[in-house]
């Protein structure tokens, strides 16, 4: 078993409205130090293990996880500890 | 001209969708539950707004990685028309059967008020009722209504007369004040505002029924000429 962790994130240049509104909200509590935010989500899989695991989560997320018109993607994958 | 409103948990539209087609224009109109349908014997497919699969991933994803696009996709490539509204637009971005994708509104809010747009293309099989740049009047009813492609793609479906409806007073960012974009074909029209909801006076403005009898009339004169 592996841990698959995706981080999905806006492409550089795509707006990220929630970003902006949170950084308006950190600046307001006196964070003004922060430039910019950028919002995204975080997927994490636990998958059988396979030979050909990079190549099948890439699949999944270019048909599925993430939107390749206005996110870009990354993954890393670990071993499942057990205790 | 027999339709079908794909009805996919959590669409909240597909009866105004069903209403205008079969009571106000008199269609055969079936709601057609996105499981273990068939397809083979419709004449439009009609993509209903609402919040598919309550929006999870990003709006339009889940219903867009479904059985039943394998059909519709089938339906759009033998030429036959498709209209996705709203929800229905976002799937059909999800899809690949349109380019771009949805953002959410730049003012982060969900938005449902009537808005003004301009008829860019009124040559297509959807707009033929319409005047050349007509400002028509439908309501919008969505947060991820905010159009994002790259210039690439944008200058295509600018060159290649693709924009069909504008917003005369952009309310969610959209880029090139987008509301509605048609494929290379022709045959699949994707739009955030809602004509289903504006098919007589009394709902404020029945410019939306022209569409739909826009569609009939092609299909119509299509027919004829195959005969």
């Amino acid at each position: 078993m592996k841990k698959v962790i995706i981080h999905i994130m806006p492409k550089q240049g795509v707006l990220d409205p929630q970003g902006k509104a949170i950084q308006t909200s950190l600046s307001a509590l006196g964070f003004s130090e922060v430039e910019d935010i950028q919002t995204g989500k975080l997927v994490e899989l636990f998958v059988e293990d396979a030979e050909n695991i990079d190549e099948r989560v890439g699949e999944m997320c270019d048909k599925l996880l993430a939107n390749p018109v206005m996110e870009d993607y990354h993954f890393a994958v670990e071993e499942v500890a057990y205790t | 001209m027999k339709f079908a409103v794909i009805v996919f948990p959590g669409s909240n539209c597909d009866r105004d969708m069903y209403y205008a087609l079969h009571d106000v224009l008199g269609m055969e109109a079936d709601l057609v539950w996105y499981e273990h349908s068939n397809l083979e014997n419709y004449d439009a497919i009609l993509l209903p707004g609402g919040f598919s699969y309550g929006d999870y991933l990003r709006s339009g994803a889940i219903a867009s990685a479904s059985g039943v696009m394998q059909q519709i996709k089938a339906h759009a490539e033998a030429g036959k028309p498709v209209l996705g509204v709203c929800n229905g637009f976002q799937i059909l971005l999800e899809a690949g059967l349109l380019p771009g994708a949805m953002l959410p509104n730049k003012t982060l809010s969900f938005m449902c008020h009537y808005e003004a747009l301009a008829v860019a293309n009124h040559e297509t099989s959807f707009t033929t009722g319409f005047d050349k740049g007509e400002i028509i009047h439908l309501p919008i009813a969505h947060g991820d209504g905010n159009y994002f492609v790259d210039d690439a793609t944008l200058s295509e479906l600018k060159k290649s007369n693709r924009i069909v409806f504008t917003y005369t007073n952009n309310p969610n960012g959209s880029a090139a004040d987008i509301a509605g974009i048609i494929n290379s074909q022709g045959n699949v029209l994707g739009m955030m505002p809602h004509p289903e909801r504006a098919v007589e006076k009394l709902l404020g403005s029945d410019d939306g029924i022209r569409l739909f009898q826009s569609m009939i009339e092609n299909w119509r004169v299509a027919y004829a000429a195959n005969l």
